[in-house]
């Protein structure tokens, strides 16, 4: 295959996934000329699993990368069919945001956003290998001979690095849905000698809305309220499909027991590890045997389609089994199967490989992101995506690099704890994850990232300067409640007593009465109104820091902590065999990430505190000989 | 954490006119100001650096005054961590001290490890290179060290609780993580207010039976403290002499140690004596007479056991008598001593008198009886005469300090329960909860959390 020279960018990024989207997005945002090269166009954004994004802490992860100035929010914000605010009984900190998206429409907006931006090209190309020299990425070859050059490269494959598909004992070489796998560049990334690790996923089968019995199921309708993920939305879409919930029945179950023998996953076929937090439907009823029934949600895949996605039957069974099951669940008894559930094993970067920029330790200027990574989400990838757009764009412009950390973002504790913990199954945000999602929320992901945002460029000076505004109010307005007395007045006593609270006996300030738990804003702004009333926005801002102020308070302290060993750097370039009284464990897997803070090593299996205690020492003693010799 | 504020008794431990309680970290001035109270009811943080103040050290849960004290304040950084330090100038003895070191410790201190203030002074640039080899070793002696007594102390009971009471709460917690992390998801019973509170209250009655019984603990520890009271000139001396050179010392490594003090440790029969104020009751041969009837009845009071010694070579006396009926509701051995000479004293009487407790004649000039003496004291132990019976200890300073951390942590849980405090926020401490429970047990891997919750329940799309 004769080569040719096909151009020279910033910074090249491999997939256009939802890692690759947000990537080439944003570091074309902050003015790196960027080349995207995909496989297949039309598949640029593609949802090959569930057609919804957010959900606990997945939501708060869209919000944050909306306030980085990404594009996932602004997108499913035009796209969806279908909006919720879950957990709204339960605390602040864990509310967040779930849409139902419109697949083919949600594509169809990304890809018209990545084609409008200035500094961002689009290409259909397969990458066979990348060009790297003496440790650094130069470029990247394709199928066709042309050689892109580059400054840096961001590898965000999915699940394509030697991707199978599985159906019962079939088992064919494939990404999902059946696109082309990447095999090249999967020997081209085990060449340069990068360790992987063999995961697998799957997803359930699909059936025609048509055929499915809605009588037989509830109908779980949209929120009324209006909501958006991104804080720059100001058009709602009113017009909302709902979702069906039914249950599997004892048949299902008995169909399943019966046919175990036919299931990949229990034949040996599969051997790569799956996500725990997303069992197959086979799974579920082998290890949760007494449990007689699971819910299934049918949601619509889009408005031009009648293809509804059956959440809750991820299976890999043979197809004939799965058409059974299908038919046995109420509702879907006559529904008509569009395609089958499979399950895909691929391969995946062992990420402890990566620096907390996402570059690759061995490779420099190369970044990977996405379920390459190990990890498993729309919203996953996307937030490695930002970050390795970012940090990529930042080398090339000689800006410094972006690290966010567990207080300060859900991606922050995804990243550290991919690049420091590595991971054994396919990597899931969980709000548990997070030590501190009191200060990690869904409402107040603006005020945690726009400022980084709007720095690196990726935030206009017209939301930034709306963003400073509502800031500012915030802050007058938690002010003033705690400056302003409340008096037992009659027209007073009404109102609290009216919001089920008990009479004041004596005049206290607004803010003392806002943190009972029956008061409200709402009831506050009324009992001593501000001159100009609060956005709702505004609003919540003031009542939740009022509120929850002690519990706030105590993990600003945590983090606070935290920060400090977060401080103390441990220089480059450390040898770790060199440290005497190292308990071995530690000396192997602090030599394997190389952590860059006190905080990070802290973080490593098998390093316990006497050995951090010694790596503080050394680090010091190596300060003291620097600075007497 | 490398960087909470830690505190220790930075005296050596025994007798002295003063001893002192180290705290230094961002919080020593806070905890300090938890307890301390001013005449001039000035707090400590409003005060300015590198000044001594006196006043009292109070219990703030049942505003108790513990102590008098003199407290010396230094703000970081001209101090020995470089830290805001704080040093608490107690009377000496052991039991004071260490009442004042558990409030510290109590109200949010951390037990310094040995070394670790002179580890700070290091890490914080305030000691040169050539003492840093002497802090490696020490750290690393002490992780030796420190895992062996950790494995030896940690009786198989106590993690087992623990283990029990920390799996209680993970299962709790982990059905609030699902309603969370899953909150459509209706296999997963929704974990209500109610429910937790019940938990909740479950989980503090526990750690309060464990720390019930820590004062137990604190024998096997600090050694059954005992006090030999008597008239003057009536044997105590000869008796203190009698049981030192009978039995081996038990030698503590606490360094400094005088040898004072490790003579007054000593070993009955396996059982491990503390015999205290024995300084006081050779010079001047009558405690009573010497520190007044108030302050001996304070010595009695927080003695384990009493050993009254009378004389029976003379009659009972009013004061004799006086005596016996001080220790009637203590745990005691009544020692009728002298049998070497004639004997005056009406021993029915003195039986009567003694009531359950048990009289023993001793010629102790002559060696008679002390073995008598020993095996009682040690019948009485092992027996359950002083000791409960359920050998579960919490016996260490620091697994104290934790339990009444996790104990002050699941009560703010149960208050914020039932101030309808949403769920999340509630969960903030019952997570704290199991993760100082954890310390204790030397385990908080957050990693567990999240298996728990993918092996209780069935969960997913």
């Amino acid at each position: 295959m004769p080569q040719f020279e096909a151009g020279t960018f910033d910074v090249i990024v491999i997939g256009a996934g939802h890692a690759g989207v947000e990537a080439a997005y944003a570091s074309a945002k902050m003015g790196a000329s960027t080349l995207v090269l995909t496989m297949n166009l039309d598949m640029i954004a593609f949802m090959p699993c569930n057609p919804s994004l957010g959900g606990p802490a997945k939501g708060i992860v869209v919000r944050e990368i909306d306030a980085l100035g990404g594009a996932m929010g602004k997108v499913i914000d035009k796209t969806h069919i279908q909006m919720r605010m879950l957990n709204t009984g339960k605390g602040p900190a864990v509310r967040a945001l779930r849409a139902q998206a419109d697949k083919v429409l949600y594509q169809q907006e990304m890809k018209r956003m990545l084609e409008d931006e200035e500094h961002l090209s689009l290409h259909q190309g397969v990458v066979e290998e990348l060009i790297v020299e003496d440790g650094e990425v130069k470029g990247v070859l394709t199928q066709i001979g042309a050689i892109y050059r580059a400054k840096t490269v961001i590898v965000t494959t999915g699940t394509f690095l030697r991707g199978e598909v599985i159906i019962g004992d079939l088992k064919y070489s494939s990404g999902p849905n059946n696109q082309m796998p990447s095999i090249k560049l999967a020997d081209s990334l085990r060449e340069l000698g990068f360790d992987t690790v063999r995961f697998k996923t799957g997803t359930p089968p699909r059936v025609n809305s048509n055929t499915v019995d809605y009588s037989k199921t509830e109908i779980q309708p949209g929120d009324e309220t209006p909501r958006a993920f991104s804080f720059e939305t100001t058009e709602f879409i009113t017009d909302q499909l709902p979702c069906w919930l039914t249950y599997t029945s004892p048949l299902t179950h008995q169909l399943i027991n019966e046919n175990l023998h036919l299931s990949p996953m229990y034949s040996g076929v599969i051997k790569g590890k799956g996500p725990s937090y997303c069992p197959s439907i086979e799974d579920k009823i082998v290890r949760f045997a007494d449990k007689s029934r699971h819910q299934i949600f049918l949601e619509p895949e889009g408005r031009n389609t009648r293809e509804m996605y059956v959440q809750g039957l991820s299976t890999s069974l043979p197809e004939h089994v799965q058409r059974k099951m299908i038919e046995s669940v109420p509702g879907l008894e006559k529904a008509q199967m569009l395609r089958a559930g499979y399950a895909i094993e691929y391969d995946a970067i062992v990420p402890t490989q990566l620096w907390p920029t996402l570059e690759t330790k061995k490779i420099k200027n190369l970044y990977t992101a996405g379920q390459l990574n190990g990890t498993s989400g729309y919203e996953e990838a996307a937030a490695q995506g930002i970050m390795a757009g970012i940090n990529a764009a930042s080398r090339v412009l000689g800006k410094e690099e972006v690290v966010l950390g567990r207080a300060d973002a859900y991606i922050g504790v995804l990243i550290d704890d991919l690049v420091t913990k590595g991971t054994s199954e396919p990597y899931r945000l969980l709000t548990s994850r997070a030590e501190y999602r009191l200060l990690l929320r869904h409402d107040n992901a603006d005020l945690r990232l726009t400022e980084i945002g709007h720095t690196l460029g990726m935030i206009s000076d017209e939301r930034y300067a709306k963003f400073v505004v509502k800031k500012q109010q915030i802050e007058e307005e938690i002010e003033r409640l705690r400056k302003v007395s409340v008096k037992p007045e009659e027209a007073v006593q009404t109102i609290i007593e009216a919001a089920g609270g008990t009479a004041l006996r004596e005049p206290m300030k607004a803010a003392d009465l806002l943190k009972r738990p029956e008061m409200k804003y709402d009831e506050i702004s009324k009992v001593v109104p501000p001159e100009t009333a609060c956005t709702p926005d505004v609003a919540e801002q003031v009542e939740i820091s009022i509120k929850y102020e002690g519990y706030i308070e105590k993990a600003m302290q945590q983090v606070n902590r935290m920060k400090k060993m977060e401080n103390k750097k441990i220089p480059e370039g450390i040898d770790y065999h060199a440290i005497s009284g190292l308990a071995k464990e530690a000396r192997a897997n602090l030599s394997d990430v190389r952590p860059l803070s006190i905080a990070q090593a802290s973080r490593i299996s098998g390093v316990n505190p006497a050995d951090i205690s010694i790596l503080l020492v050394y680090i010091e003693q190596g300060k003291i000989a620097k600075i007497s010799g | 954490m490398q960087f909470d504020t830690i505190a220790a008794i930075s005296t050596p431990m025994g007798e002295g006119a003063i001893a002192i309680v180290r705290i230094s970290g961002d919080e020593a001035v806070e905890i300090a100001d938890r307890l301390f109270r001013s005449p001039s009811g000035k707090r400590l943080v409003d005060s300015s650096s590198h000044t001594i103040h006196y006043g009292h050290l109070v219990d703030p849960s049942t505003d108790e005054t513990v102590e008098e004290i003199m407290v010396s304040l230094m703000k970081a950084p001209k101090t020995f961590t470089r830290e805001d330090v704080i040093e608490l100038n107690c009377h000496g003895g052991l039991v004071s001290v260490n009442r004042v070191l558990r409030l510290v410790l109590q109200y949010g201190a951390r037990l310094a490890e040995p070394g670790e203030f002179t580890k700070r002074a290091f890490l914080n640039g305030r000691i040169d290179l050539s003492q840093s080899e002497a802090v490696m070793d020490l750290i690393r002696a002490k992780t030796d060290r420190a895992m062996n007594v950790a494995l030896n102390q940690m009786d198989g009971k106590l993690s087992r609780l623990i283990g029990e009471l920390r799996q209680a709460l993970l299962e709790t917690l982990a059905q609030v993580e699902v309603n969370i992390d899953y909150p459509e998801y209706d296999d997963v019973e929704e974990m209500t207010i109610p429910l937790m509170i019940e938990k909740g209250e479950w989980v503090r009655s526990e750690i309060i039976k464990l720390l019930s019984t820590s004062s137990q603990g604190r024998i096997l520890r600090e050694g059954l403290s005992t006090v030999i009271i008597g008239r003057p000139n009536v044997g105590k001396s000869s008796l203190l002499n009698s049981l030192v050179q009978e039995n081996k010392a038990i030698v503590t490594d606490i360094a400094g140690t005088t040898r004072d003090i490790i003579e007054e440790y000593v070993n009955v029969k396996g059982v491990p004596l503390k015999l205290v104020d024995t300084a006081g009751i050779r010079e001047t041969e009558d405690l009573v007479e010497r520190i007044g009837v108030e302050r001996s009845r304070q010595v009695l009071k927080e003695a384990d056991l009493v050993i009254l010694l009378l004389n029976g070579s003379e009659a009972l006396s009013p004061e004799d008598e006086r005596l016996l009926e001080t220790i009637r509701p203590m745990d005691a051995i009544i020692v009728v001593n002298k049998t070497d000479l004639p004997q005056q004293i009406d021993i029915e009487t003195v039986k009567q008198l003694a009531g359950q407790k048990h009289v023993i004649t001793t010629s102790i000039l002559q060696d008679e009886g002390v073995d008598e003496l020993e095996e009682t004291i040690a019948s009485l132990f092992f027996g359950g005469g002083i000791e409960a019976e359920d050998p579960t200890y919490v016996s260490n300073e620091r697994h104290i300090a934790l339990l009444h951390q996790a104990k002050t942590s699941i009560e703010d849980a149960i208050q914020a329960a039932e101030a309808r405090v949403p769920i999340d926020m509630i969960q903030i401490d019952i997570t704290r909860t199991w993760e100082l429970l954890g310390e204790i047990v030397g385990d908080t891997v957050q990693d567990s959390l999240i298996n728990q919750l993918f092996s209780q329940f069935c969960l997913g799309k």
